[in-house]
């Protein structure tokens, strides 16, 4: 097909253009395309978020239903997160069951999520061993432009922190409350393109790519998950470099997600 | 539909005939439509009707998945109609379950009866509407969706497909049902038509009705239809619509 002859040549020119320093849409290499966030895009949901970054449209909805705890966690919630790729969002995506890139981008959403102790779970606890909220984080990919998991962390975060629990609904309490998120996790995402480490990839700039690299960083100084992705290698120094990258990101990417919310 | 249980039943049309949100009987929820809202995909729109957001994406003439599917005299349409998680009270299982593969089917149908297929042979088109908020009323506000994104993918086709379902509630016929006249009234009839020919190329209907009540749901419905087609071309217009040269200046 035409469209991969287009591909390759378009890898070319973006990896001769990383040469010199440059990038296809005149960004800088540690510059994120234009982000928006919009709490609350979703009604039927107890908390959402579109989030926009350049062409990429990513949503969030959060479900929370009581439910059982785990037999060896009978003091806590449970936290579900799932990610649909689906097809409407990129013209490569099959109906059918997700795919290895869909089940990445929940797990590395996912991990953030649990490692930076976004949600308190034992508040999510209503009764010991026998009932606790289950807080469910659906993903909904509508426009894959590139860096789908930035986009899918900061519509969750941004989701969660705007999010009700639907107490009086399911009568566990008199009135609905806010659920409360004590860390806020940010995703920074960056690619190799030759020598240059690039952040906030598209997704052309993902297919020229040799190695991704996303790294999760919390408001409290910590690093709380990593995932290195696709064919490619970082020094020990790169990494370094892009966890420095990705603090200064983070804050200001924090500020987006919970922006507005109590 | 009729759902049961121990909810009492709302009063769903007032004396006067005014409807729970202040609706006469022949009107239309406010619908807005935005042609071109994707990036990715060949054609898109989106559409926010009342309380339902549905997004609809079009992708193609392309390579048919799967292979075996291949028509050598016409495009095949694959339609997927398919609901977020979080687009309704209670979460919703990801994935498609046996309502959504029903309305995927119907409407795929639907739009095989107006789109110039055989200009195509060996393709797919493929029709993809996602509801993102529900509120009753959503395979309609699909059809109107991947319709307006078939067009704005440049596939001919006869027409656009208006869609819109006529219920009973409180005894009377009503135009475009929220969701509290969905669970609690007595009849749900969607519908597409084809405003040209004046035909009807989907239509499902559950609930009681009178033969004169079909009637008059079928003509209240294509009353709709027509309003909704309007509001499709302008929407199509307003995304290709191309301003005039001010006084000569480029």
């Amino acid at each position: 097909m035409s469209g991969e002859v287009s591909a390759e040549i378009r890898t070319s020119h973006i990896l001769d253009l990383a040469a010199d320093g440059k990038r296809l849409d005149g960004r800088g290499p540690d510059e994120y395309r234009k982000i928006t966030v919009e709490p609350g895009f979703v009604v039927t949901a107890d908390g959402s978020a579109l989030v926009r970054i350049g062409d990429t449209a990513v949503l969030a909805g959060i479900k929370l239903e009581p439910g059982k705890p785990f037999a060896d966690t009978p003091n806590a919630g449970v936290l579900t997160t799932n990610a649909e790729l689906i097809p409407l969002s990129n013209p490569t995506f099959e109906p059918g069951p997700p795919q290895p890139g869909a089940i990445e981008v929940s797990r590395v959403v996912d991990r953030a999520i649990r490692a930076a102790e976004t949600i308190d779970l034992t508040r999510l606890c209503v009764t010991p061993g026998e009932k606790s909220w289950v807080c469910y984080t659906d993903i909904h990919v509508l426009d894959h432009s590139g860096n789908l998991i930035d986009a899918a962390l900061l519509a969750a975060v941004s989701a969660l922190a705007h999010a009700t629990m639907p107490a009086k609904r399911f009568g566990i309490a008199e009135a609905d409350y806010p659920l409360e998120v004590q860390h806020v996790p940010i995703e920074c995402t960056f690619v190799r393109l030759g020598d240059s480490i690039v952040v906030d990839p598209t997704f052309d700039e993902e297919r020229a790519a040799q190695g991704r690299i996303t790294i999760a960083t919390d408001e409290t100084g910590r690093v709380v998950a990593m995932q290195k992705g696709l064919i490619g290698a970082f020094s020990p120094d790169d990494v370094k470099d892009v966890v420095r990258r990705a603090f200064v990101h983070g804050d200001r990417l924090r500020g987006l997600a919970t922006g507005g919310a109590r | 539909m009729g759902s049961v249980g121990a909810k009492e039943v709302p009063v769903l049309l007032s004396a006067d005939g005014r409807r729970i949100d202040g609706r006469r009987l022949d009107e239309l929820r406010p619908i807005r439509i935005q042609a071109g809202a994707l990036h990715q995909a060949d054609g898109s729109a989106f559409v926010e009707w009342g309380a339902n957001k549905v997004m609809a994406a079009v992708y193609g003439p392309r390579e048919v998945h799967p292979r075996h599917l291949q028509q050598n005299n016409k495009a095949v349409i694959q339609c997927r109609y398919n609901m977020a998680a979080f687009s309704v009270d209670e979460r919703k299982r990801p994935g498609l379950d046996r309502r959504s593969q029903e309305i995927s089917k119907v409407i795929g149908e639907a739009f095989e009866s107006v789109v110039f297929a055989e200009e195509f042979p060996r393709t797919s088109i493929d029709v993809y509407i996602e509801v993102l908020q529900a509120n009753a009323g959503t395979r309609c506000a699909g059809v109107v969706a991947a319709s307006v994104a078939l067009a704005d993918a440049g596939i001919p086709m006869v027409d656009l497909l208006p869609s819109v379902a006529v219920g009973k509630i409180g005894g009377a016929i009503a135009l475009d049902l929220k969701k509290e006249e969905d669970n609690f009234g007595e009849a749900d009839l969607p519908m597409a038509l084809v405003p040209q020919s004046g035909r009807l190329v989907l239509l499902q209907m559950e609930g009681h009705m009178t033969e004169a009540e079909l009637a008059q749901a079928l003509d209240l419905g294509v009353k709709g239809c027509r309003s909704i087609h309007e509001t499709m071309k302008q929407a199509l217009r307003d995304r290709y619509a191309v301003a005039p040269l001010a006084g000569g200046s480029a």
